[in-house]
């Protein structure tokens, strides 16, 4: 049975003692600090300062202990839809962290640096071979971030030509970030329909389409797990009435090694390096979101590029078309290593096992979890890709259970449960994404889940309903969270 | 085609069955969906390689690095700081390292308490009462700031400092221009670096939704101006945002003593490694004020209860702020963040705590001002501006660049140059010191400069 850790863990600031300390800052051959005590003028000094003291000891349990009271891949499956959790290889760590790394500066010379830029160099070529582009820039911090960057390319690409379009074209099972950045980039969002098979209504985007259409943004596969076919089609659309094809990566693991963006129509595609090519999510961060583009739009990346001249690599700040700076530096450096060491491990070859196992793994388990009483999988039948949307409409019109009951029920089986409540298009919505990562015995052990919590929904509704048990805490009160007089944002806010 | 990979355990005796159940003949057959066009991907080898051959092909590549460390002064971030070995253990558990954002609350209370701390820590730290769980990077937070202030006023105009690099300008450029916010700088004092308090009043009006300055200035200036500038901010009705190294902080006033309304920083010396700039952790935080807590970007964790008011609990909170639920209407369009980098912080500023925080913060100012002084020589080098500094400090070096290569030739990497930054600046270098410097490698910094200067 699972049961996980539970620690009533105060919080750092009830923890220690006063005069206790976490870390000695006594070395040799220090200049005296006395003799600039004075520096600082009256009207500038700080008073008052409540940071914790507490030794290190205290510190290493408290964190050991809540890290025990945090799920994550190396704990066991976590298909969450679209997030695509691979496992994160620990060489990638090593290398990662390694000083040539971690202590380089990126005011060094470029002579210093050539490892680095070498690196980034490669990187950049193999993304743009994977995906069929022409030029990688690797500074996006993020997926989002990378949209904003796409976006902001869009823009200045009609600008450029005097063109003051104004409208992003977006399907309605788009991630959020989609509208999000386009409106960042001063869009208005058009959005498009999802037909009743799961693909864009083609009839609907030719009435959207029109000069005023700077873009159109796709996810694909969509976030149904849906090869969208005919992508060449509405490229044509998109394209005729003068705007840009920009493809969301998020989903890349379900065509990697086997279809091409930049085959498929689209201008511009970014990358979540931390999805597709197994860099870990840190519960949250950081990421990397590099971004492509087709070779008339290359101008526009942000500054600088990585450039190869006579075997040696130097960075090219000297193209004036660009957007400039999207975040400081270069990239998340650390990040890129990751990915590189991933492709390296993977070859050609490994990517296309990659998606190959992980649509294999969506369809095996679609086909399983289609005959559960309560369950369907909505939107036909069209082979899934890297992940398959089930909704519990059934189950919760019949019993009262819901998305939300079910994925909680899910985790007291030691089985995280997936994205729930997405895409908005789907009623109950419950996202299954089980990577290229996970076992064929743990999808099995979920269409058990889901068997056992359907039979218990239909005997037993408010026991599903009181679910979970076995995780370090039950449900938690979200209405509290955020209500204007229960709201406790900090520490301070608490104790106050 | 290949058939086993250590990633991808079911490439193996069980893909047959699963085929079968699928009712499909092999792998391929699974993406006849996908209009086929030739293609190859020929920057990537074919076949996998080991993890052996992996471990070395990229530490052959990184061994063109020279690695600098701490000689290397230049200024302007990131920097080296000192790292406690006990934030790169914890960070790298497991449990913490492969999480997502915690979703699902109930199995992620650790990693949500984390971040709740982080948030508490920041509020502490710059005096303020709400933080978000982190932005990528200091000039995302002030950018992000921008577009707030002009949500929260309905104006549309942002003053920032004159003295910022060009980088960050950019950035917040890139951020403001879409949503029609204008930005204008106001002038840096040529004698202290400050924003300039009576030019500040020349340009500010009524149409401006916020005015950002930083203390320390990029230039590493203490400016004792900070609490005119909110002042002269809040009477023509605009926000004030106050950009502080976390650092500084055990020494000088915090941003909501000074009277800030948003609070931003740059949370990299916080315990993480320089990485090629590559490792960022933007700090955000603001005062209690429902105005702006609600146009606050990104993620904030909320401590609550469990459903049955037994227990302490932490969740995500606010959401209606954000992408995944107001999508084109929401405060940003982040998603992923700097999570983890946000917990190193967590511990560094845990294991730091207020004596530790203080003494760095004190170190950090006597190795400046020692550096700056011990650096001088008459008008051979000379400061840019005359104060007290914070870790950066700038310097006008006749022949900075022959400068520059005799430090070079030293082992060591010398101040940042300026006057790509800022023209008027011309031979203009921006050097850093930290607390992990010894006074014979700041002796040796200097001695190197004066040598190259040919002085003593």
């Amino acid at each position: 049975m699972y049961r996980q850790a539970l620690f009533e863990e105060p919080l750092i600031f009830e923890l220690g003692k006063a005069g206790r300390v976490g870390i000695l800052l006594n070395d040799e051959n220090q200049v005296p600090i006395e003799q600039y005590e004075g520096a600082i003028s009256k009207s500038m000094r700080r008073e008052k300062l409540n940071l914790p003291e507490v030794s290190q000891v205290e510190v290493t349990r408290h964190f050991t202990k809540l890290s025990q009271m945090n799920w994550g891949v190396d704990l066991g499956p976590y298909p969450l839809g679209s997030c695509t959790m691979k496992y994160n290889p620990r060489l990638n760590e090593d290398l990662a962290t390694r000083e040539q790394v971690e202590q380089m500066h990126p005011r060094q010379s470029v002579e210093s640096s050539q490892g680095s830029l070498e690196l980034m160099f490669r990187l950049e070529r193999a993304l743009s071979s994977i995906t069929g582009m022409d030029e990688f820039t690797l500074q996006p911090a993020a997926g989002a971030q990378g949209e904003l960057t796409g976006c902001l390319i869009i823009r200045k690409y009609h600008r450029k030509r005097g063109d003051h379009r104004d409208e992003i074209i977006i399907p309605d099972s788009a991630h959020g970030t989609n509208p999000a950045s386009a409106a960042m980039a001063g869009f208005k969002v058009v959005v498009v329909r999802t037909s009743e098979d799961g693909y864009i209504d083609l009839d609907m985007l030719k009435c959207a389409v029109s000069n005023k259409t700077a873009g159109l943004m796709m996810t694909n596969p969509n976030t149904l797990g849906i090869f969208e076919n005919k992508a060449c089609e509405i490229a044509e659309v998109v394209h005729r009435a003068g705007g840009l094809m920009y493809y969301d990566g998020a989903n890349l693991q379900g065509i990697v090694g086997r279809a091409r963006p930049g085959d498929l129509g689209f201008d511009i595609a970014h990358i979540n390096l931390h999805k597709t090519f197994s860099t870990p999510h840190g519960g949250g961060g950081p990421g990397a979101g590099p971004v492509g583009v087709k070779e008339g739009l290359s101008g526009f990346l942000p500054v600088p590029m990585v450039e190869q001249k006579e075997g040696k690599y130097e960075f090219n700040w000297d193209r004036p078309d660009s957007i400039g700076k999207i975040r400081e530096d270069y990239g998340s450096f650390p990040i890129l290593v990751r990915a590189y060491a991933y492709l390296l491990s993977m070859g050609v070859e490994g990517l296309k096992l990659s998606s190959g196992i992980a649509v294999l793994n969506t369809n095996y388990f679609a086909r399983k979890v289609s005959g559960i009483r309560g369950f369907s999988v909505p939107f036909g039948n069209a082979i899934r890709k890297h992940e398959v949307v089930i909704s519990a409409a059934d189950i919760m019109r019949e019993t009262g259970v819901s998305a939300y009951d079910i994925s909680k029920a899910l985790l007291d089986k030691g089985l995280h449960a997936p994205t729930i409540y997405f895409p908005l298009i789907v009623k109950e919505a419950l996202m299954f994404e089980f990577t290229d990562a996970e076992l064929k015995e743990n999808i099995d052990l979920y269409v058990e889940a889901l068997e056992d919590i359907s039979q218990r929904a239909y005997t037993d509704p408010s026991g599903v309903k009181a679910q979970p048990k076995n995780t370090s805490v039950g449900r938690l009160d979200e209405v509290r969270a955020s209500h204007p007089r229960t709201m406790r944002l900090s520490y301070r806010m608490h104790s106050h | 085609m290949i058939n086993t990979h250590p990633y991808i355990p079911n490439a193996s005796s069980v893909t047959k069955e699963m085929l079968r159940v699928v009712g499909v003949r092999g792998l391929d057959d699974l993406f006849v969906d996908i209009p086929s066009f030739p293609f190859e991907i020929d920057e990537l080898l074919p076949e996998p390689i080991g993890e052996s051959g992996v471990k070395r092909i990229v530490e052959e590549t990184l061994s063109k690095n020279k690695v600098y460390g701490t000689k290397c002064f230049a200024g302007g971030g990131p920097w080296f700081h000192f790292i406690p070995s006990a934030v790169r253990h914890i960070i790298s558990r497991g449990e913490f390292l492969t999480s997502y954002t915690p979703y699902q609350a109930e199995v992620s209370q650790g990693i949500l308490q984390a971040f709740f701390e982080f948030q508490s820590l920041i509020c502490e730290l710059y005096d303020m009462e709400v933080a978000n769980a982190s932005m990528y990077d200091l000039s995302t937070a002030v950018a992000e700031s921008a577009l707030l202030c002009a949500r929260v006023t309905g104006r549309k105009k942002i003053i920032i400092p004159a003295c910022l690099p060009w980088e960050r300008k950019s950035v917040i450029a890139n951020y403001t221009e879409p949503q029609g916010v204008l930005i204008e700088e106001a002038p840096y004092s040529k004698e202290n670096g400050g924003v300039d308090l009576e030019r500040l009043k020349e340009v500010i009006d009524d149409d401006v939704a916020g005015v950002y300055v930083e203390n320390p200035s990029f230039l590493g200036m203490i400016d004792n101006g900070v609490k005119g500038i909110v002042e002269i901010s809040h009477d023509s009705g605009a926000l004030a945002v106050v950009g502080c190294d976390p650092l500084s902080l055990g020494v000088l006033k915090p941003p909501g003593e000074l009277g800030a309304d948003v609070a931003v920083g740059n949370g990299q010396p916080l315990g993480i490694a320089p990485a090629m700039g590559g490792n960022t952790l933007g700090i955000m935080a603001c005062r209690e004020d429902p105005g702006i807590v609600r146009q606050m970007p990104g993620r904030i964790v909320g401590m609550t209860k469990t459903a049955d008011g037994r227990r302490r609990g932490y969740v995500l909170a606010l959401s209606t702020r954000e992408q995944h639920i107001r999508r084109e209407k929401a405060t940003s369009n982040i998603c992923t963040n700097q999570a983890l980098l946000a917990v190193a912080a967590t511990i560094y500023l845990s294991m730091m705590g207020r004596t530790g925080l203080a003494s760095i913060s004190r170190k950090i100012i006597a190795n400046t001002e020692y550096a700056k002084d011990r650096m001088r020589m008459d008008e051979l080098i000379e400061p840019i501006f005359q104060g007290i500094n914070f870790r950066d400090f700038a310097m006008t070096i006749k022949g900075a660049d022959d400068v520059d290569g005799k430090i070079r030739e030293k082992g060591m990497v010398g101040g940042r140059n300026l006057s790509e930054d800022f023209p008027e600046m011309k031979d203009g270098r921006l050097f850093a010191v930290t607390e992990v410097h010894t006074k014979k490698e700041i002796d040796e910094l200097t001695s190197s400069i004066h040598e190259a200067l040919g002085g003593a």
